[in-house]
This record gives structure tokens, sequence and C-alpha cells, in this order.
């Protein structure tokens, strides 16, 4: 079975990612038409590439349905739990750098760390008679996160796109979402808690412990490892 | 062969059942889907991660029973009279790590009785250690209310004891606010740092020079907080006789008997502790009626803290030693404050414990 390669099926994360082979000597291009979902390496034999949402990358390789894919960490560390069983980090790959930090309205001066979010809750709670709400689509890191900081009184309302506006349509108190540069936070007139820094997260190579990794695709393997320095073995 | 088991299974729950049955309790069934708004408002969003989450187009979020205790209490208040005594024998469901079951059996006992709490506690005790015995498990017992007494104890601001209080059943932020309290680790720099810009110009000045105010959290409320920590600020440190006091206490772990004794001792420094160790004594004498050898059975006081927010009283645990690796077989305690939570001001006396017949099952397995 040649190894299948996942990587983000468009935009600037498979721009970036195609510019990153090409620096290890392997040519990795889109074929036929530019609406059409296929490509093909070159440098490597055996392998067969897969354009893939870049949401859908953790849960094939979870599936093992591709050996090795792209993608980011926060979205492998989200959907997988207990995902170092699942999945091993190959490289990092120096892209596609993202923060999910906590952010809270700036004209809250009381609040500037986790222990003040925590207090503010309380107090919210005890307020209004209900948790303090902090929209997110990373329900999983923000929870494991907040109670570990042993954080109470809050609760996670989903938001799966323009988080930084629930504040202001009074859909959640506080937001916890990926930023990069922090300016749509600040454009927004919100701020992150000093201690509110969850998860780093980049474009990083992951290789499934699921897939069958059969000689064909180990031979395969090799053939990256050559140009890309990485281990003899996927893990 | 997997039918086997669960047929064991279902066999060793039907006789638990019965059990309690035999000893006067009602049996009840309950929905197995439930309201998500009453849990998630109760247990907040710990639940979210062990509890399976459906959605109605109708009747909105719904959850998978985690637990019969909730259903149960609101049924009991809606229309239970008292002293009752309830049973119940179904599955619950709840997302697991390390491919332990995610539906599985549990068989329980529930006693609302607010004229005698320790005889209470030593009924439901007794009665599981009873149906219990002669399994290869080991028992702990403990008492969330002698910490919770321990902290309303101390003398501080209400605020204070308002905030351990609160995080009595979260270790890692009751540690913090402690150290903080008690004057060993300095305050929060950016805190120093507010309250200094407040003092110089003002709390209202720092406010409006903060950004145009949004959402729903009102600039009173930031106001309101900002005085709090202006009070805290000024407030002397918790002593660190107190704060040793709740070390000790935290730290009491012995045979019931002699953990009883420390208690006294330290209840001659600390008369916040009189109370609790009166209510440890009357359960112990209780107990002892009930031929538990309270001489030998282990206690410790933070035994349970992590386990369930809403134990506030006497609780237990059975847990196999050989089978680190099973959950706990039985477990439960008094639950007051849960009652007052779901009660909305109304309240019961409320003690129960759970068994989970699989983890039993397991453990005989082990031990053939």
């Amino acid at each position: 079975m040649s190894l299948k390669l996942g990587i983000p099926s468009k935009g600037r994360l498979q721009d970036k990612t195609i510019d990153w082979f090409a620096q290890h000597g392997i040519t990795v291009q889109r074929t036929g038409s530019d609406r059409e979902y296929a490509g093909q390496v070159i440098g490597v034999d055996n392998v067969e590439l897969v354009l893939l949402s870049a949401g859908e990358i953790p849960k094939e390789l979870a599936a093992g349905r591709i050996h090795l894919g792209v993608t980011g960490t926060d979205l492998v560390r989200e959907k997988m739990p207990s995902w170092s069983d699942i999945v091993a980090e190959v490289e990092p790959l120096g892209f596609g750098h993202a923060d999910l930090v906590i952010a809270v309205p700036d004209c809250w001066v009381d609040v500037t760390t986790v222990d003040d979010l925590d207090a503010a809750a309380a107090q919210f709670r005890a307020d209004h008679g209900f948790r303090l709400r902090i929209a997110t689509k990373y329900h999983g890191l923000v929870r494991d996160y907040l109670s570990g900081e042993g954080v109470a009184d809050y609760q996670l309302v989903d938001s799966q796109g323009a988080t930084e506006g629930t504040v202001k349509n009074l859909t959640a108190e506080a937001i916890a979402d990926i930023t990069s540069t922090g300016d749509t936070l600040h454009a927004n007139g919100l701020r992150i808690l000093s201690d509110g820094l969850i998860l780093q997260s980049q474009a990083t190579m992951f290789a499934s412990k699921t897939a069958e990794w059969d000689a064909t695709a180990l031979s395969a393997w090799s053939g990256f490892s050559k140009g890309c320095g990485w281990a003899d073995k996927p893990f | 062969m997997k039918n086997d088991r669960r047929a064991r299974i279902k066999e060793v729950a039907d006789r638990l059942a019965a059990g309690f049955v035999s000893a006067g309790a009602l049996p009840v069934e309950t929905d197995s889907l439930l309201p998500a708004d009453v849990l998630l408002d109760l247990y907040g969003e710990d639940i979210r991660a062990r509890a399976y989450v459906t959605h109605d187009p109708v009747q909105g979020e719904q959850m998978l029973r985690p637990d019969f205790t909730v259903p149960i209490v609101q049924r009991h208040m809606a229309e239970g009279a008292e002293p009752a005594r309830y049973t119940y024998n179904g599955n619950v469901w709840r997302k697991q790590s390390g491919g332990r079951p995610t539906e599985y059996t549990q068989v329980g006992y529930e006693l609302f009785d607010r004229t005698d709490p320790a005889g209470a506690d030593a009924e439901v005790f007794a009665m599981f250690s009873g149906m219990l015995a002669g399994y290869p498990i080991k028992v702990t017992t403990g008492d969330m209310g002698i910490l919770l007494a321990a902290v309303d104890g101390l003398k501080t601001t209400d605020r204070r004891r308002a905030a351990l209080r609160r995080h009595v059943w979260r270790p890692v932020r009751f540690v913090r606010l402690l150290e903080r309290y008690g004057g060993m680790t300095p305050p929060l720099e950016t805190r120093s740092d507010l309250l200094d810009q407040v003092a110089a110009q003002g709390a209202e000045k720092v406010l409006a020079q903060a950004g145009t105010p949004q959402g729903l959290r009102s600039e009173q409320e930031v106001l309101a907080r900002i005085a709090v920590l202006q009070q805290d600020a000024a407030a002397a440190p918790i002593s660190s006789e107190e704060v040793q006091m709740l070390e000790q206490v935290l730290a009491l772990k012995d045979t019931s008997s002699a953990a009883l004794e420390t208690l006294r001792d330290m209840a001659a420094s600390f008369p916040a502790l009189q109370a609790p160790a009166d209510a440890m004594e009357d359960r112990l004498k209780a107990m002892a009626a009930r031929r538990v050898d309270v001489d030998s059975l282990p206690f410790e006081v933070s035994f349970g803290r992590t386990s369930m927010e809403y134990y506030d009283g006497f609780v237990f645990g059975f847990t196999s030693p050989d089978r680190p690796d099973l959950p706990v077989v039985a477990s439960g305690g008094r639950y007051d404050a849960l009652t007052r939570v779901l009660g909305q001001g109304r309240s019961i006396a409320a003690v129960g414990g759970v068994i989970r017949p699989e983890a039993l099952v397991a453990v005989q397995e082990g031990a053939l």
C-alpha cells in the first residue's frame, strides 16, 4: 500500500506546506484544474497525495486512512483525547503559528489573571443567576485548562466563528480563541489574560499510529526521512 | 462469553437491589434522558467532560443520565414524604478514557431524613459495609464537614472565608488562596498595580481610561470588585497558627477513633472544630451500635475532596487494593449542599451511596 500523505486542500496552509517540502527537495504539486482536489508528489516513490480540509486531517489520521498529515497542534489536541496514543508528532513545520488564549473585555480593569477570572465568575453568577459564559470552539482544551487551574462558576458556549464579537453581542462575557497577532482581539476591545495562554499551536507533520505501515509505506517514509531529516521509523 | 459476563453483572446488581428493598427502600426508576440545564448549572463544565450531551429540536440540550442522584432528589423534593429510603438499579453513561466502559450499571441507596444525621450516616454506611463484606476490597471514610467548619472558623474576612469555602473541592486553588491570604506568597503584581492606580486617580477614572464598556458584566460590577480588592488588600493576613491548623486538619489520617481524639485535642485551641468533633463522635457511636469497628475503620479528612463537589459531610469509598486499575467499587456520603442548590431555597438532609456491580464482578474475578 502506498503511503498516504494528507495536506490542507487550499489556502495559505497548503501553499506553506508545498513550500516546506520544496525546501527539502520534494515537489508536491496539484494536478488537473485548480478546482480539482488531486495532486502528486515527485521525489519520493509510492506516495499518494490526499487533499483534505485542515479540520478533517486529525480525524483521518485517527482512523488510519492517511499515514502522514499536516495540521495544527490545536486541532489534534482538541479533537483527539489521548492524542499521543493515536498520532506521533514528526516535526513542527515552523508556520501557521497561533496561540489559544483566554481574553476578556478591556473594560474589566479588575481582571488580568485567571485567578481574577475565577473571582469575577463567582460574583457574576451571584449577580446574574447564571454561570459566566466563555465563547469558544476549543471546548476540550479550554475546559481542561480551566479545570487544571481550579476555576469554577463558568460555562462554555459554542462559537464556531467571529468569536471576538460574542461579548459585544451579549452572548458571552469572555472568549477563548486562536490568535496569531492579537489584532482582531484588540480591535474588538478584548485583552488577553496575563496567564491566559492555553496552547501555542503551529502546523505540524503528524504520523498516524493506527495506519497500516506495510513495507511499501515504510519505504516511502524512508524517502521522506532522507530529504527531511526525519528518524528511521515514523514512531 | 461477553453475554455471560453481562448476565453475571445483572445478577449481582439484582441481588444488591433486592438487599436494599428488603432493608425498606422503595425501588424507583428515572428517565434516561435528563434536561441538561439542571445538571450543567449544578456541576458546571466538568459534567460536559463526563456526560454525553445530545440535542432535541424541541426540548433543547439533553443529557444521558450520568447519575441517579439528581433525578431522585428532584422527585423526592416534588412529591416525597420524609423520612424516605429509595433504591435504584439501572444504567448510567459517562465518557471515559483508557478503555473503561462508557455504559455501566449503578445500584444505589438514598436516605432522606433530617431528624438524626448521625443515625442516617451510620445506617447507610453499615448497609453498604454489610453488603460488601467478604469481597477483597478496602474502605476509607472521611468527613468534608470538618474542613468546612475549620474554614468557617477562621478569624478573617467573610469574603476570604467564602472564597476558601467555594474552593474546598479544588485543592490547587484552595492552597493558592490560603497561601495568599496567609501572607506566604506576595500579592499579585497586576493587582497591586491596579490598586496603586486607583489610589492615585480614583476607580472611575481608571475605568474610563480602559476603553468602551461592553458585555453583560457592568461597570458597577467592576467597581464593586475593585472595592472588594481594596478591602482585601487592607485585611490582615490569616495567622500562621490558623494556617497550620488547616494544614493539620487536611493531613489528618488515622483510624476513626484515633482521628476523633486528635480532633478533640485540636478543638481545645480552635473552638470551630468542636461542633464537627461532636458530630463525628455521635456518628461513631451510631456506627458502633451497628457493629462497625470504629477502632480500626480508616479515616482521612481529605478523602473524597476532589471526587464530587457536593459531598459536604460524611463520605466513604470502597476500592480494590489489588486492582488499582478498577474504578471505585462503591462510594457515597452526605450531600445536603446538593439538595440546597437543587431546591432553590429549600433543602433536605440526604445521604446515599452507589455500588458498581461491574467493578464488584471484576474484583471477584481477580480474587479467583
